[in-house]
């Protein structure tokens, strides 16, 4: 616990945990946080775990993470532990689960690929073909994602 | 369930049923029988990229068995005024049974099917896959060599962007083929298609040399570097020609060894091989009827009898 203590405790909103370590940035991207108006965000960096070595945390302010951005947020921490905070106490642990296929979340890299045409109505869609090691696939064209690269390309 | 978008839509058993099928309809292919399993039933045949074989033998096939074909390019159409993919599926939707897709880009085919109630058949999305050609080259293999188990098959030339070769892959390594890829490093098969090959038990091997492994083949699968799929002249000038099969290169080959190529042909595959006992080529490029009629019928739901009587 003592490196959750580097950041004050929040009243209300979330706290994501054992990010990997240097990732919280991405994870900021990922949920659309690091732009325009946002919620007070505490983070820490590169902090010892027991689990992980090195971690990163994250705590939003007045702000719980709802079911989509958790799923955005398994790109990048799928072994990142989530808890609502109500009141200062943890009020639900939300576990992040990777499902089979990310509708609208990612849209495919590929220069050819027809989802390109930003005017085609259908939904972006990459399938999860393996959670470790990463592996994601457009539905359409079949092109492997690089996860490295892969939140430049979010929605 | 009537999509055909990559060999995955069918399964062993489906291949080799519409193998059988396309054998049965070889007398309606050649137009010896007519026979209207397809009448009232209107095929879109939508090319937005150019093809000779694949649209033409779609074509006959559907009027052999008694349909009509709607012919759309994209020259001429809506598409050239801007016109959304998912638009015009929605009119040929509503104006054709059954569609077929040539796109220059990749994923337009399963796009198309996701957008239409009706079976959508793919005839070649960008590099991606091109399922009706395999179907036609299995039905090629069969036919030469019995059986589509365990042969031994080299292909040859622009692995990269070659979705015939990308498809076939595939399909070959579930009936427990041996696959040599013969390409330069700039034209290899793409990472995730040699991984999935090897995933699924594929015996792999990756070389830029053709001439060591012509003795051992079953088949080989000569592919023309495709100038239109490069970024820029320079990098195809420098592989272009780099693979020339003559009929002198064929000498210590399997007697029943057989040469296909998907056709069109540019330096490839020499003319001195069009006269061997192993080319396959225009039989090939034939066999599209057959198999194309096999796939439609699939598709439609329409059985296919077991002995057409002339």
């Amino acid at each position: 616990m003592s490196e959750m203590r580097r950041v004050t405790a929040i009243c209300n909103g979330t706290a994501i945990d054992h990010i990997p370590s240097g990732h919280a940035l991405q994870v900021l991207k990922m949920l659309r946080l690091d732009v325009g108006r946002s919620n007070p965000i505490s983070m820490v960096m590169n902090v010892p775990s027991g689990k992980m070595g090195r971690k990163d945390v994250l705590k939003i302010e007045d702000r719980e993470l709802n079911q989509e951005e958790l799923d955005r947020l398994a790109l990048i921490a799928p072994k990142a532990s989530v808890a609502i905070i109500r009141n200062y106490h943890v009020a639900e642990k939300r576990t992040i689960e990777l499902g089979s296929e990310l509708i609208n979340i990612v849209r495919c890299s590929f220069s050819n690929c027809i989802t390109q045409n930003s005017r085609e109505p259908l939904p972006h869609k990459l399938k999860i073909i393996s959670a470790e090691p990463m592996e994601i696939r457009c539905s359409y064209c079949g092109k492997n994602q690089d996860i490295n690269e892969i939140v430049e390309f979010i929605i | 369930m009537g999509d055909v978008i990559t060999m995955d839509d069918l399964t062993n058993e489906e291949i080799l049923q519409v193998l059988d099928n396309a054998r049965s309809l070889l007398p309606v292919a050649k137009g010896e029988v007519y026979l209207p399993l397809l009448q009232g039933k209107v095929l879109g045949n939508l090319f937005f990229e150019n093809s000779t074989r694949t649209r033409m033998s779609f074509e006959t096939a559907m009027k052999r068995l008694g349909g009509e074909v709607l012919n759309l390019s994209s020259v001429g159409s809506s598409v050239s005024k801007g016109e959304t993919l998912y638009d015009t599926m929605q009119m040929v939707d509503g104006y054709a049974d059954i569609a077929v897709i040539r796109h220059p880009n990749q994923g337009a085919a399963q796009y198309s099917a996701d957008a239409v109630e009706i079976p959508v058949l793919n005839g070649g999305d960008g590099a991606g896959n091109h399922p009706t050609q395999t179907m036609l080259d299995l039905f090629t293999i069969r036919e030469a060599h019995g059986s589509l188990e365990g042969l031994n098959v080299m292909m040859v030339g622009d692995l990269r962007y070659g979705r015939t070769t990308h498809s076939l892959s595939h399909a070959l390594v579930r009936f427990g083929a041996k696959i040599t890829l013969v390409s330069p490093e700039s034209l290899k098969m793409p990472d995730e298609i040699v991984s999935d090959l090897k995933n699924h038990g594929g015996d792999i091997n990756e070389t830029e040399e053709m001439s060591l492994s012509i003795d051992s083949a079953d088949v080989i699968y000569m592919t023309r570097i495709q100038k239109e799929r490069f970024p820029d002249e320079d990098e195809y000038n420098k592989v272009a020609g780099i693979y020339k099969l003559t009929k002198d290169d064929l000498s210590d080959a399997k007697a029943e060894m057989i040469v296909m190529h998907p056709l069109p042909r540019v330096n490839e595959l020499h003319a001195s091989v069009d006269s061997t006992r192993h080319a396959r080529y225009f039989q090939q490029a034939f066999n599209g009827v057959p198999t194309r009629m096999a796939l439609l019928c699939r598709s439609l739901g329409v059985k296919v009898p077991k002995k057409v009587k002339k």
